[in-house]
């Protein structure tokens, strides 16, 4: 089994075009391979091993947080409504509290979460980018 | 009921129709070869792809169930449509990103890209077809539902209607068609919901806001006149029973109370309004919890869902297409909610029949009268249905498809993937004909447990796991996922439960997610000889930024 970060160089060689079977779990194997920049990464020094570790647990880290804040902000209530019944019959503008939490306010705060997401995770990412590249400088 | 006479529903279901398979050959004159035909050369723009994934989703479920279950049960089903939504944030922190970076199309292309195993591949192909059946079903039993309640149609004419149009139009144009069809149909749904909804809020301002939830329950607002169909016992608004037979006819005046039927289960007056009346008393926390499990958790393991993913051209692109869905998903679920408790107001009779899932097609007409507006407006809510089932049910057959060409037929050259779809469309067609009892929004949510209890586990921590080994996979599925589909197969056929066991088996979620993940995560330690060598290049590939290109 070839890995797929193995710097072969050997990605010209059959570029005339014929006729291909397409397997799609092979697809990712063929991508493109690095630049010596990489090189530590790609053969899984140790160093580069570190390197993808730290960032799996940055990433890891980020998501379980944030679905930490969801499962207390959206998983409490349940609980919170069985263990306080005076909240379930809270009224705000004339609408009792639950049907508001649940009905129109869940689905901003479930997005809010997303895009904070997204912004953090691409954040480490290019963190991890400019490690990779620094040397090279 | 007052739309069989609507002229304008039909029109407006082949209109439908006629534009979904329209702008599937559309797709077919562009799809050229396989690759194609599969994942749109993956050419498909993030914009078009949240719509897409949106419009796939909202199935039958979302856009009659939902309010259908409000109309009847109240403020605990919101949960629904929250799990259905939340579902894709779970997708978007865990697997997102490092799924469309792994390359894997299908959940068994994941297991050999991440574990190099054939035989956990068979088994997640398995999984694949028997999610992808179970969600099938209730798509074209919806379809079937809707036709005869709105054109009194026999029910397998809307059943087999959807199903062949589904089957055909998938064969001939593939995904790309599939694409543009599936964005066309999210716009199509959100405007099929959002343009009515208006014009019923407006006509409640103008009847003088009458109250939701009035002190001794839903009452009527005009006379009504209720052909009894099944024997039960009524309890009326003063207390009093009564016993009816088939074939009765009672009359009652505006203003009357609803009465309560003995085999319709419902929420009534402060348990409808305030949390804490789901399912039975003492086992409602349970229910909720095993719920919110179930949707959160099983959207991403979904087969129609994971397939999307691969038209994103990278992992970054998947992640901000994710966080489209997640909006558009949102923005769409505002609206049943709307229709359940106008429901309550307007179409309580409902309530009596147990027929609930009919109540936004049918509130058009009982809010605004048999007019030109309330016609034409709950011929719009008709094709917004048929849309939804026409779309969901073409991406289930898609990805369903795609593993039998794959892993079942052969090599998944364009033949073989016309001839597994002809095969992965026949078998829920002839499901929906002979059970016709099933209860649509409750197998939906036995899919996503199912979903949860098998490949969440499996992507969530093949993604951000080294130690995962292939047996240790295989045992969490067949465990998680076989208990979960066991728990299916007795609430559908099996002998009717109470107390405990039917809630467990009502309910899985909540103890085969936790069993799967245990599983899963105890015997690939007791297997640790077996973690494949190449984990560390396979953990930079899923994990390292797209502009790296690992």
């Amino acid at each position: 089994m070839t890995t797929s970060g193995a710097p072969t160089g050997s990605a010209g060689e059959a570029n005339r075009p014929q006729r291909t079977r397409i397997v799609l779990a092979e697809v990712a194997r063929q991508r493109g391979n690095g630049d010596r920049t990489r090189r530590e990464l790609a053969e899984q020094t140790r160093v580069g091993d570190a390197l993808v570790r730290g960032l799996v647990r940055a990433q890891l880290a980020l998501a379980i947080r944030l679905s930490v804040v969801v499962a207390i902000g959206l998983g409490g209530l349940p609980l919170l409504f069985a263990i306080a019944p005076p909240v379930g019959t809270a009224k705000v503008f004339g609408v009792n509290l639950p049907w508001l939490l649940l009905g129109v306010a869940a689905y901003p705060f479930l997005v809010g979460v997303g895009w904070i997401f997204v912004r953090f995770a691409e954040r480490n990412e290019q963190d991890f980018s400019a490690l990779v590249r620094q040397p090279d400088r | 009921m007052n739309t069989l006479s609507n002229p304008y529903v039909l029109p407006a279901i082949i209109a439908v129709t006629l534009v979904t398979v329209a702008i599937g050959f559309y797709g077919l004159r562009l799809a050229r070869t396989t690759s194609d035909l599969l994942v749109a050369s993956r050419v498909v723009s993030p914009t078009w792809n949240a719509a897409a994934i949106g419009g796939e989703y909202l199935s039958a479920a979302s856009f009659l169930g939902v309010a259908g279950l409000i109309l009847k049960n109240g403020v605990d089903m919101l949960w629904y449509p929250v799990g259905f939504a939340a579902g894709y944030l779970a997708l978007l922190l865990f697997v997102a990103a490092p799924l469309r970076r792994s390359g894997a199309f299908t959940l068994p292309d994941f297991c050999e890209v991440r574990l190099h195993s054939r035989r956990l591949r068979k088994l997640a192909t398995l999984f694949v077809i028997f999610i992808g059946w179970l969600y099938l079903v209730p798509q074209m039993q919806g379809a079937g539902l809707t036709l005869s309640t709105l054109l009194g149609a026999p029910y397998e004419v809307g059943a087999v209607l959807v199903g062949t149009v589904v089957t055909a139009n998938v064969a001939l144009g593939g995904m790309r068609a599939i694409t543009f069809v599936q964005a066309f149909q999210y716009w199509l749904k959100l405007t099929a919901l959002a343009v009515p909804a208006v014009f019923l809020v407006l006509q409640w301002q103008v009847d003088g806001r009458p109250p939701i939830t009035p002190p001794d329950g839903p009452v009527f607002r005009e006379t009504t006149t209720v052909v009894i169909d099944h024997p039960a016992t009524l309890t009326l608004g003063d207390g009093t029973t009564l016993d009816v037979r088939p074939g009765d006819e009672l009359t009652f005046a505006a203003g009357d109370p609803v009465p309560e039927v003995s085999t319709v289960a419902s929420a009534r007056g402060m348990d409808w309004l305030l949390p804490g009346s789901f399912g039975d008393d003492e086992h409602g926390l349970f229910a909720s919890y095993s719920l919110i499990l179930a949707t959160f958790l099983g959207t991403m393991g979904l087969p129609h869902v994971l397939v999307r993913f691969y038209t994103n051209p990278d992992g970054a692109a998947a992640r901000r297409t994710t966080l489209g869905v997640l909006a558009l998903v949102g923005l769409f679920y505002l609206l049943p909610t709307l229709y359940g408790v106008l429901g309550r107001v307007y179409t309580p009779e409902l309530l009596m029949t147990g027929a609930s899932d009919a109540v936004v097609v049918l509130l058009p007409g009982a809010a605004l009268g048999d007019g030109l507006t309330g016609r034409l407006l709950a011929a719009l809510l008709a094709a917004g249905a048929f849309a939804a089932f026409l779309s969901t049910a073409s991406g289930l057959l898609t990805s369903v498809a795609g593993v039998i060409s794959t892993d079942v037929l052969g090599r998944g050259s364009v033949r073989d993937f016309r001839r597994a779809t002809l095969i992965a469309g026949a078998a829920p067609m002839l499901l929906a004909l002979y059970i016709s009892g099933l209860d649509v929004s409750q197998v939906v949510g036995l899919a996503f447990a199912v979903a949860a209890s098998s490949f969440c586990p499996l992507l969530v921590l093949g993604v951000w796991w080294r130690g995962l080994t292939d047996v240790g996979a295989a045992a969490g599925i067949l465990a998680g996922g076989g208990a979960a589909a066991t728990a299916v197969l007795v609430t559908v056929f099996g002998p009717p439960l109470h107390g405990w066991p039917a809630v467990l088996v009502a309910h899985p979620a909540a103890w085969t997610v936790p069993l799967a993940f245990a599983v899963m995560i105890l015997t690939s330690l007791a297997t640790r000889e077996r973690v494949p060598t190449t984990v560390g290049a396979i953990m930079l590939r899923l994990h390292a930024p797209d502009s790296l290109r690992f």
